[in-house]
């Protein structure tokens, strides 16, 4: 048998091949790990609710979910991008150098990011973003002088936090959870303390400034995690006086081994995310192809179905797995309808 | 050792039956050896073993589950009702939960609970009524028993993964729930069951663990394998044929020689970048489709295998050969008649640890697009199963062990199992060819 066999099939999956290699009729979907979960709620409710396939949702990061959106127009590029952070001017130039003009901008809701630690730990109950950035920070204030981090314990700098030794479990700059991360905890710590100041004071420009506050310390005391959240859980949960950055969803999901702190007083909750009164939270986007529209079967109604009251609202399932809604999802819903597009353009 | 009188003088008048101390260190020594041996052979077992119970005791929970065993009717109204609202699988879901919550008293539960209680008893439950009565309409109106996946903390409950003492009250499940569950087990509407959604199913959301399965991944994975076996099988003994019985000996055949080898030892991650560069967007086949993985990892299989075929093509004896030619037989003739069916043996050998790594690959399919949620559920013909998005059943435990839900974790273990399963129908396929091929001379 097998050589004039295995020839002739080998002949037949490349004629296959050759002419299969056309028509896509699923949604493809990419980006930020954040929003996979909920990305994942909606394809599969999506598939059992219309007569559309399921969309394929993959992973990998805003940025490289991003950068695969703006790799040009047609079959064989993702339709649908999601991220955890808007979208950059420097992203929106490269996607229109390669054809992707017409990008429609879609936000779901709001996440928030919480601090947790082993739940039978240390008392890690109550955090400031400057208790946080004197612990990580590259560059921090001792007795009026900016030094060099050499933080061992937390309580040396907070006499209210344990005094154990300081580990921190931070996402990886591949995460758009990173950019929240540095902007509304280390910047804010930086400020706080006055490392800030200094810098400025010391010959820096304010944006040097500002991009040296995102700087954190090198000796091995904060961890990048590149992985997800379970990567993070596997250090905390091997390492008792670690502290985790974690989404608000992944948290509740795991109530049982870990213990939330507050940032500035503030207990994280979708309420006091929503009001705004949590201080770490950033909006949740995916955009769209708008030249995708109309040539891959259910794309719109993928954008539809995934910001519907039922889905994306309050009561819906995106809610019940940790997404904070949207209270201006009406004017989501029309911009989707319109196909209004970034830049107001129709 | 017919002339041991040279030796004699050796021993320097000792007897030969005692040992004298070199002897004896020479012994010792080799005692020792076995010793190391044995040893190593043992640490080997002792990790097998480890690796083994843990697998399984991990991996057994994904096979049972908590189901709601009911019966539920459906009228055509409330069928065409649901049927008109955008998000279909909730309003079954919810008539589900009303009968099931007007049924408790007749079954003689008398917990007190609230209105939400049942919703978080339960899994996702309306795409399996919904999928049920869209196959059989005429169902509707009459009384159908239903199974329905229980949510995934009462799942744990049961499997003892969930106690009371651990559970902390959230709008997942709250401790008062877990009354009504001991109440609704003890009338037999919970309770375990096979997990056949597991092994025949497809990947579901985050939020319903319950749903999840493996079966259209190992799908996928058999396509996959489908299309490395006819790619590489032929192209690997081809091209082993002409470099060891051909091809002159020069220096490009050395260059290429070398080119094979060193691409055996080169990461997947790298054939990966190379399939979506090439395959997908030069040659525009489709993403995340079993054909492209499939190509990638014949890539990979193919230095394994063209280099265990030359190896078992070397090791068949030249008498062999000659003999056929000797006997008048050409060139090819004596390839195709002699040699390589006495090479068989090693091809399929190589074949099957070439295909063993491609199934357990992730990497390369990274960046192809079939990591990820893929739930496309099983292709509808032969033709489609390599070109409609599948996963991988490396990928869809990778998938899961990265969720949130620690019942997906589970999931991922018993995905393990399955996929063990299936390496060890491979092998067993390829020992049982090997036995057929077996020839000694």
């Amino acid at each position: 048998m097998t050589f004039a066999k295995l020839t002739a099939s080998t002949l037949a999956i490349a004629a296959l091949s050759a002419t299969t290699a056309a028509a896509r009729d699923n949604v493809q979907v990419a980006g930020s790990s954040t929003v996979l979960p909920y990305a994942s709620i909606v394809a599969e409710l999506f598939g059992d609710n219309t007569d559309f396939p399921t969309p394929v949702v993959e992973s990998g990061g805003s940025s490289s979910g991003l950068k695969r959106f703006c790799e040009g127009v047609g079959e064989n590029t993702i339709d649908v991008a999601n991220a955890s952070r808007a979208i950059r001017e420097k992203e929106i130039k490269a996607c229109s150098e390669n054809g992707v003009t017409d990008i429609i901008e879609v936000r779901i809701g709001y996440d928030g990011i919480v601090f947790a630690s082993q739940q039978t730990g240390p008392a890690f109950t109550a955090f400031e973003p400057a208790d946080i950035y004197n612990a990580i920070g590259a560059k921090v204030m001792k007795d009026g002088a900016l030094v060099d981090n050499t933080h061992e314990t937390w309580a040396e700098f907070n006499a209210d936090l344990p005094g154990v030794e300081i580990a921190m479990f931070i996402p990886g700059t591949k995460h758009g959870t990173r950019e929240v991360f540095e902007e509304k905890v280390l910047l804010a710590g930086c400020e706080a303390t006055g490392a800030m100041e200094a810098m400025i004071e010391g010959g820096m420009s304010e944006d040097d400034a500002e991009d040296a506050c995102f700087d954190v310390r090198q000796d091995g005391k904060s961890v990048d995690i590149d992985g997800d959240y379970t990567e993070t859980l596997a250090r905390i949960d091997a390492n008792t006086n670690g502290i985790g950055v974690f989404g608000l969803a992944f948290y509740e999901n795991n109530t049982d081994k870990l213990k939330v702190a507050t940032m500035s007083g503030v207990t994280p909750s979708t309420e006091t995310i929503s009001t705004g009164e949590y201080p770490v939270s950033r909006p949740l986007y995916f955009y769209v192809k708008k030249a995708h529209i109309g040539v891959i079967p259910g794309l719109k109604e993928y954008a539809q179905f995934f910001t519907a009251d039922e889905i994306a609202g309050p009561e819906g399932p995106l809610a019940q797995y940790g997404l904070v809604a949207d209270p201006d999802l009406a004017a989501t819903q029309a911009a989707i309808a319109n196909e209004t597009t970034m830049g107001g353009g129709m | 050792m017919t002339d041991a009188s040279l030796n004699t003088p050796a021993h320097s008048g000792k007897q030969l039956s005692q040992a004298d101390a070199h002897t004896k260190k020479r012994n010792a020594a080799e005692k020792r050896f076995r010793a190391y041996g044995l040893s190593a052979i043992l640490i080997g077992l002792f990790f097998l073993v480890v690796l083994f119970t843990s697998i399984i005791r991990s991996g057994l929970p994904a096979f049972t589950r908590t189901v709601v065993d009911v019966e539920f009717t459906l009228t055509q109204e409330q069928f065409d009702a649901a049927e008109k609202e955008l998000f279909k699988t909730k309003a079954y879901s919810n008539l589900f939960i009303a009968e099931l919550q007007g049924k408790l008293g007749e079954k003689g539960v008398e917990v007190e609970f609230d209105e939400k209680a049942i919703e978080r008893l339960l899994g996702k439950v309306g795409s399996t009524i919904r999928e049920h009565y869209k196959e059989n309409p005429d169902t509707l109106g009459a009384p159908v028993r239903f199974e329905l996946a229980a949510s995934s903390r009462v799942d744990g409950y049961f499997k003892g993964r969930v106690t009371r003492d651990t559970l902390q009250d959230s709008r997942f499940l709250q401790l008062s729930d877990l009354d009504l569950v001991d109440a609704l087990e003890e009338a037999g509407v919970i309770k375990q069951a096979f997990n056949w959604t597991f092994i025949t199913g497809t990947d579901s959301g985050v939020d319903n663990p319950g749903g999840a399965g493996i079966g259209a991944s190992v799908v996928g994975s058999f396509f996959m394998m489908l299309v490395v076996l006819a790619l590489s099988l032929p192209i690997g003994v081809a091209a082993s044929i002409y470099l060891e019985e051909f091809a002159p000996q020069n220096k490009f055949t050395d260059l290429i020689e070398v080119n094979i080898s060193n691409l055996a030892a080169v990461p997947s991650i790298v054939f990966g970048i190379l399939g979506l560069a090439v395959f997908i967007q030069f040659m525009h086949l489709p993403q995340s489709a079993p054909l492209v993985g499939g190509l990638v990892l014949t890539l990979m299989t193919l230095p394994t295998i063209i280099i265990s075929t030359r190896a078992s093509l070397k090791s068949v004896p030249p008498s062999i050969r000659e003999a056929a030619l000797g006997v008048g037989a050409s060139k090819m003739q004596t390839v195709f008649h002699h040699v390589l069916p006495l090479a068989m043996p090693g091809i399929l050998t190589g074949t099957i640890i070439g295909l063993a790594q491609a199934l357990g690959e992730t990497a390369p399919l990274l960046l192809i697009g079939m990591v990820g949620f893929v739930a496309r559920g099983y292709p509808e013909g032969f033709a489609q199963g390599f070109t409609e998005a599948n996963s991988a059943m490396p990928a869809q435990i990778y998938t899961w062990a990265a969720r949130a839900d620690v019942s997906f974790y589970e999931k991922a273990w018993g995905g393990i199992i399955i996929l063990l399963a299936f390496l060890l129908t491979m092998n067993i396929i390829a020992i049982i060819l090997r036995r057929r091929f077996e020839r000694r001379w």
